[in-house]
């Protein structure tokens, strides 16, 4: 057993069903006590789809135990099929009805459906939601894949999109960037999926020359599957940030036989630009602690050090699947990386790599609001906010421009944090004061931790102490006082504060 | 006006009006649900769910529209070899609540709430809170009750939570008046403060506001229930002897007047005492209620089965703003805590239990009513097919009872229809 107050993956049926949701003329028949129908408002008001999900659940109560719950099953699977007419079906069992074991694959081809029906072994005790996507997609392209037809002569090179899902963190807006730098590049887009395919464009999978895979998570499995059934190589390369954008666009064209020169010459882009202009100069080094799946929290680890200039002092996710690449690439940048689905764990570890900025989840989005540091989310799971209306994609060009405002919108600005330092004591500018564009929202002031027993504070000193900005103010604290505890000093003093900030400033 | 309004004849009702029962998919939270309000109003009580991921989820995922940074809930996540055997899940499960006792020193009270998949395996959380109680005693009483989704549906939560601490009310033989079921305390106080003014008490409620300030409950004591979902609350309270006082639910100024007067009657005041003391809560009720009667007055309502308030609710908009119920689907009929209710609803509404989800959308296609109140699942994709909504959820987690609530209440169901008129989008 597990103690959980909040987790940032749901169970693996989930996973399921944001692929079915994500595709048409699928749906998705689900043995699951009626509870579980609480998965609909994940997309009708997480991602505000205007739809239902087209999953259909047997909500079996506890009187149908003792009778027959396969019986249940089977009616409903019957009647979704005749109600809704999908060109294919997929059959599964939440948690509960794992348990009873009533074999909804077994109950489904003993009706005798004139479709095709895939039949999902999601293990909810074992698995969890990206899990779940990406079984549940690759057994659909196993099932579903046809033979590839002879490749026309001539033809231009094609490649297939693979990963994006319904409640995807903007992968609808990744993949409108993704299409179109394709489409410049001249390489045609045989079928992306899940999201929008059919079945039947899945049967058209292996048509392509090669597949662009953006969320490994969900598209791996089914990209290997595809590489040893077709021979269709995949794309490595997870184009977020200018440098791996620029870098994919070389993948992808040596992958297609066609030259990138040309688009790589005539694209001028805005994020390295801005990046480099003075006014960007107060980003240098700013501590930066970044948490989420694997592939967004290497991707931003990686745009924050090379295109941001700032320091990682904290890298983590919550897959343990892909542990060892951040464990490699936090060894890269001198700190151990934080491997953990208990977000209170990564909360601790925040604390303790005092950062000035996060890049995280929506948990960490809470955890920042609590010890007031700015925040920025750039990783499933997330809230309704971060489906915003307008186009926001991460990956691509616009995407690399997207991210340089979102992660520096919540920073102070350059002058602005020179003038708090100057002015102090103004009564308007003090210390606890907010990024003056963010309102008066943003700040809220943690209470002093208590020092060591062994150490106490001059009055002057901590007086001293609170005229450094809040947002700094923390550090400046631990760092005088473990400055004092290696040099055996008892009382802080002034001098003391002044010669551990000479000690630390480097 | 006030004396002229409370003339209204009682409509013919549907006291024996036939009832729709399906059997298909129900597209209702179940009853851990329940916890994201509970584990607010009891403060120095914690709630462990003993399931899966998807009870973790689903909590999540229901409080995200309430998100609080710390909340007295957590989930117990069973894993593969929690079901290899019972001694290990047992063992387990000591474990994480000695873990969670550790890490939060202020719990005084701490439910055990079992899920669907605790339910199948057949782990006995009656026979762990006996455990953990020699345990953990005397700093923590343990409690246990189900929130399972293949026992309880949504707001039976709340019942099932409630009958988990009625044994533990102390018996008091003295007269009293309880107030049963969950309430914001600001209408908590305000019901306070008209039982006080008529001259009835001693008055207590449950659930109390701490743990430790828990009622007592015997053959002086009367209850009034303040929600329509407390079948086994009531049931283990006449047990106590406690005597239910049968009366509509506080929704509404009619609603408020004859709960109340159920109480006062039961005290025997003079019905005129009676008039004096709530005549000008219910003007002010009525007061704010008629500022959207011009906006609701005529419309078709339809209601999906969510919070067993469907009734009340259909109830109050029918006789005091004139709308005209066209179905009121529930999770649950239960008659006899209802009969009030269903006496005052308008013969022709259509009355469904339990439910088949895509066949009474169809019903509602055909119908098309004016306003849908439905759970969180069906509110967007109803708006997208052009039909307004009201997401019912909103009913449960707002204050509503009582005579000051009675225009917000009023509100709710006109805010969708305002908004409609407003947008040119
Ligand atoms: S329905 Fe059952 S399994 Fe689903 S969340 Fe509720 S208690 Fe858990």
């Amino acid at each position: 057993m597990q103690l959980a107050v909040w987790t940032y993956e749901g169970p693996p049926h989930i996973g399921a069903m944001r692929v079915a949701t994500a595709m048409q003329g699928l749906h998705y028949v689900l043995h699951a006590p009626q509870g579980d129908t609480y998965a609909d408002l994940l997309f009708t008001m997480i991602e505000r789809r205007g739809a239902r999900p087209p999953v259909t659940y047997t909500t079996f109560q506890a009187r149908d135990l003792g009778g027959d719950t396969a019986e249940l099953f089977k009616t409903a699977a019957r009647e979704a099929f005749e109600r809704f007419r999908p060109q294919a079906m997929i059959v599964g069992a939440s948690c509960t009805a794992e348990l009873i074991q009533d074999d909804p694959g077994g109950l489904a081809r003993a009706l005798g459906l004139p479709i095709p029906v895939v039949a999902l072994e999601l293990p909810s005790y074992q698995k969890k939601e990206n899990w779940g996507a990406a079984e549940t997609f690759y057994r659909l392209v196993r099932s579903l894949s046809a033979p590839p037809a002879p490749r026309a002569e001539g033809r231009a090179p094609s490649c297939n999109i693979l990963g994006p899902t319904a409640l995807g963190f903007r992968h609808r807006d990744d993949l409108r960037e993704i299409t179109d730098l394709l489409t410049r590049l001249g390489i045609a887009i045989n079928v992306t999926a899940p999201l929008g395919a059919t079945p039947a464009d899945l049967a058209r999978l292996g048509e392509a020359d090669f597949n662009v895979v953006l969320y490994p998570e969900i598209a791996g499995p089914a990209a290997a599957w595809l590489a040893r059934a077709h021979a269709q190589p995949a794309t490595k390369t997870i184009p977020i940030g200018l440098g791996a954008t620029r870098e994919f666009i070389a993948e992808v064209a040596a992958l297609a036989g066609l030259d990138a020169a040309p688009i790589l010459a005539a694209e001028t882009v805005r994020s390295a630009w801005y990046s480099r202009s003075v006014d960007s100069n107060y980003l240098t080094g700013k501590r930066v602690f970044v948490f989420g799946d694997a592939t967004h929290a290497l991707a931003a680890a990686r745009m924050a050090t090379e295109e941001l200039g700032f320091t990682l002092v904290g890298l983590g996710s919550y897959a343990r699947e892909q542990a060892r690449e951040l464990r490699e690439a936090a060894k890269a940048h001198g700190i151990e990386a934080t491997i953990s689905d208990d977000y209170l764990a990564v909360e601790a570890a925040i604390q303790a790599a005092q950062p000035e900025l996060i890049l995280g989840t929506q948990m960490e989005r809470h955890t920042a609001k609590r010890l007031g540091i700015p925040c920025a989310v750039i990783s499933a799971p997330v809230h309704v906010q971060d489906y915003p209306a307008r186009y926001s994609p991460q990956m691509g060009f616009e995407g690399a421009n997207v991210l340089f405002d979102t992660w520096v919108h919540p920073l102070m600005m350059g002058l602005e944090e020179h003038l708090l330092g100057m002015f102090r004591e103004d009564f308007e500018f003090h210390g606890e004061a907010a990024p003056s564009h963010l309102g008066a929202a943003a700040a809220t002031a943690t209470a002093a931790p208590t020092p060591p027993a062994t150490l106490t504070w001059a009055a002057e000193a901590e007086r001293e102490l609170g005229k450094i900005p809040f947002f700094v103010r923390g550090k400046a604290r631990r760092n005088t006082e473990r400055y004092a505890t290696e040099r055996g000093i008892g009382t802080i003093t002034i001098e003391a504060l002044y010669d551990a900030k000479a000690h630390f400033s480097r | 006006m006030s004396a002229a309004a409370l003339a209204r004849p009682p409509a013919p009702g549907c006291t024996e009006a036939p009832v729709l029962r399906e059997r298909g998919q129900r597209e209702v939270f179940c009853g851990l649900t329940g916890i994201i309000w509970l584990h607010r109003k009891i403060q120095d009580a914690f709630f462990l769910v003993v399931g899966s991921r998807t009870c973790a989820h689903l909590m999540q995922s229901a409080a995200g529209v309430v998100i609080f940074a710390e909340p007295r809930f957590a989930t117990a996540i069973m894993e593969e070899r929690d079901l290899a055997g019972m001694t290990d899940a047992n063992e387990e499960l000591d474990r994480v609540v000695a873990q969670l006792l550790a890490r939060r020193p202020d719990i005084r009270l701490l439910f055990l709430v079992g899920s669907c998949p605790s339910e199948v395996i057949k782990l006995d959380l009656s026979r762990a809170a006996q455990r953990l109680n020699a345990t953990h005693a005397p700093g923590v009483r343990v409690l246990n009750y189900s929130g399972s989704g293949i026992e309880t549906t949504f707001t039976q939560g709340e019942d099932a939570c409630l009958a988990a601490l009625v044994p533990e009310m102390r018996a008091d033989p003295a007269p009293g008046l309880l107030v049963v079921g969950a309430l914001a305390e600001v209408v908590e106080d305000q019901m306070r403060r008209q039982f006080e003014a008529l001259g009835i008490g001693p008055v207590a409620f449950l659930p109390p506001r701490r743990a430790a300030d828990l009622p007592g409950v015997g053959p002086g004591t009367r209850f009034l229930l303040a929600q329509p979902f407390l079948a086994e609350t009531a049931r283990l309270l006449e047990d106590r002897g406690a005597r239910r006082l049968a009366a509509p639910f506080p929704l509404g100024a009619e609603g408020t007047t004859a709960w109340l007067r159920a109480a006062a009657e039961a005290w025997g005041i003079p019905a005129a005492r009676f008039r004096e003391v709530t005549a000008a809560g219910e003007q002010r009720a009525r007061t704010a209620i008629a500022r959207h009667h011009a906006l609701l007055a005529g419309r078709r309502i339809s209601f999906f089965p969510d919070s067993q308030l469907e009734i009340p609710l259909a109830r109050f908009l029918s006789r005091e703003l004139d709308m005209q119920p066209v179905e009121i689907g529930t999770p649950y009929l239960h008659r006899p805590h209802l009969a009030e209710e269903l006496a005052l609803l308008p013969a022709d509404a259509m009355l469904s239990e339990g439910g088949d989800v895509d066949r009474q959308l169809d019903r509602c296609r055909a119908a098309r009513p004016d306003l849908v109140v439905c759970g969180l699942g069906l509110a967007n994709p109803l708006e997208a097919e052009g039909f307004t909504t009201k997401w019912s959820i909103e009913l449960v987690f707002t204050p509503i009872q009582g005579y000051d609530q009675a225009g917000d209440l009023a509100a709710l169901f006109a805010r969708p229809l305002d908004r409609r008129t407003r947008l040119m989008v």
